[in-house]
């Protein structure tokens, strides 16, 4: 990245935090539902420092990672299914979208009745949040296939299970890294949600601890915490993954 | 004869009604030869090299190699698209060990990878992905993918449709190289005249609307055909004749809807 764009984004950062700082100082609000920046930075070092926001955090991401695991899978799973039998998506295909236009935190009364106040919970809700938006992108994977690969593999003698395997599944690769994008950003909410009104432990759930003592500064640090993790992983990893894959299936 | 093709016919149907894209199309091809197919556009000049490439069913009559009726693909017939139709998940080399892998040793397949790609004058680039290639590049690579199944035909439709003239020129010279070379059977599908009266033996002229053959010509100029030969020039003239009528009828039809 240019040195000029790194500059402007810090700015940018240094004036926000200064209108903050302006509006705490200027006292609109009662200091206990406005902390002022300092109060905040200082709640996250504490929170860091005393370990309790890393434990969160480790509960968080094994919750993340078993739901987002089995949100892959099973959804890979559902849109091969739809991607390659058209009877399959003519039956069921448009209750795909309806499914994944359900907002996740929606799930969560359902997964506490279900499975009670647990971590499965939790990641049942992670689950449901991240397989649709899964699924629809490898059928579209699928249906995205260039017939032009196909027919080529054709003229080669390349039929079948092999034709599935050697071509259809690298050509869709692309497809699938998009699938696997939105899955992470989806599940991250989800996650969100679930912990949120979950008995912990997890970000959410100490996010909501906070919010019962009455302290904003924490409220504001997590939040933080939890835009950033979001925009570290998109772009460190899926985003990266996507154009690498993108400029090597000459796509860009 | 090595490829035949006996009162060979394609119709498609759609809903509504059926549209017959030719009929009647006898061709008898002989080992080693160039063949060119020429013809506007809507003659079926593709569909049926995709027949003989066993991609599309003949709906009348029989597309026989060597003896053996034409039912699907198979790699005695090597394919090259207008479009490289590499895969992009593979380097070059890889594309081009993509038929061979199952039939022999992984060392077989690399060394006759590395065979035709010094035939394509890409050895350099064997390592690198598709991306990385200028189109006549892929598209030479797609030749070589082609000719490493040693197939008993090579077919090409408009391989060199979607490069720019001097690549075209280029790839003429390598094509006819290629073809010593390797003694294949090649057909040919283009709509450039040029282009089959420089690389042809026997140029099958196509006309439309319905298709069909309209002419069979034998070109018999001496090679390597120089551009501006008189012989070469006179036959140019003598096909677009016969194509204008064909032409003007597919525009006449296109204006009037």
């Amino acid at each position: 990245m240019k040195w000029n764009i790194i500059i402007k984004r810090i700015l940018f950062l240094v004036v926000v935090i200064g209108i903050w700082q302006l509006i705490f100082e200027l006292k609109f609000f009662p200091e206990i539902t406005f902390p002022s920046p300092l109060k905040v930075f200082t709640a996250l070092y504490e929170g860091f420092a005393s370990g309790e926001f890393l434990i969160a955090l480790g509960a968080s991401f094994k919750h993340l990672f078993s739901g987002l695991s089995l949100a892959i899978l099973i959804g890979t799973v559902i849109g091969v299914i739809f991607g390659k039998s058209k009877q399959a998506d003519e039956t069921a295909g448009m209750y795909l979208i309806a499914m994944q236009s359900i907002p996740s935190i929606v799930w969560v009364p359902l997964a506490i009745m279900l499975f009670g106040f647990t971590e499965f919970s939790v990641v049942f809700v992670i689950v449901l949040g991240g397989t649709f938006v899964m699924a629809m992108n490898v059928r579209s994977a699928i249906h995205n296939v260039p017939p032009q690969l196909v027919r080529a593999a054709r003229t080669m003698g390349t039929k079948g299970w092999p034709l599935f395997y050697r071509v259809e599944v690298p050509a869709s690769i692309p497809y699938f890294m998009s699938g696997l994008r939105l899955a992470w950003a989806f599940s991250w909410r989800a996650l969100m949600a679930g912990e949120l009104l979950s008995n912990g432990p997890g970000l959410g759930y100490t996010l909501s601890y906070a919010q019962d003592y009455a302290r904003m500064d924490q409220v504001i640090g997590i939040i933080i915490i939890i835009g950033v993790i979001g925009a570290v992983v998109d772009h460190f990893v899926f985003s990266k993954l996507e154009k690498t894959v993108m400029r090597r299936w000459g796509m860009q | 004869m090595f490829l035949q093709l006996k009162e060979v016919g394609k119709t498609f149907a759609t809903e509504e009604k059926e549209f017959q894209v030719f009929s009647d199309i006898n061709l008898d091809i002989t080992e080693n030869q160039f063949v060119s197919i020429l013809g506007p556009s809507g003659c079926g000049k593709s569909t049926l090299l995709s027949m003989v490439a066993g991609l599309e069913n003949a709906s009348e009559g029989n597309i026989i190699l060597e003896g053996k009726t034409i039912k699907k693909p198979g790699p005695d017939r090597g394919m090259v698209f207008q479009q490289p139709s590499l895969f992009p998940w593979l380097n070059v080399r890889d594309n081009i060990t993509f038929p061979l892998k199952g039939k022999m040793s992984k060392q077989e397949a690399n060394d006759r990878a590395d065979h035709f790609l010094k035939m394509v004058q890409l050895s350099r680039f064997k390592e690198n992905y598709i991306f990385e290639l200028s189109g006549g590049m892929q598209q030479r690579v797609a030749i070589a993918r082609a000719l490493a199944m040693d197939p008993k035909v090579l077919l090409m439709d408009e391989p060199f449709g979607a490069l720019d003239e001097q690549t075209r020129h280029i790839m003429h010279d390598e094509l006819m190289k290629i073809w010593q070379e390797t003694q294949k059977t090649i057909l040919f599908v283009t709509h450039s005249i040029q282009e089959a009266i420089k690389l042809s033996d026997r140029i099958v002229v196509m006309g439309t609307r319905p298709g069909r053959i309209i002419k069979d010509i034998t070109v018999d100029i001496e090679r390597p055909r120089k551009r501006g030969n008189l012989e070469a020039i006179q036959l140019e003239k003598e096909i677009m004749d016969l194509l204008e009528v064909e032409i003007n009828k597919v525009l006449k039809e296109e204006l009037s809807q």
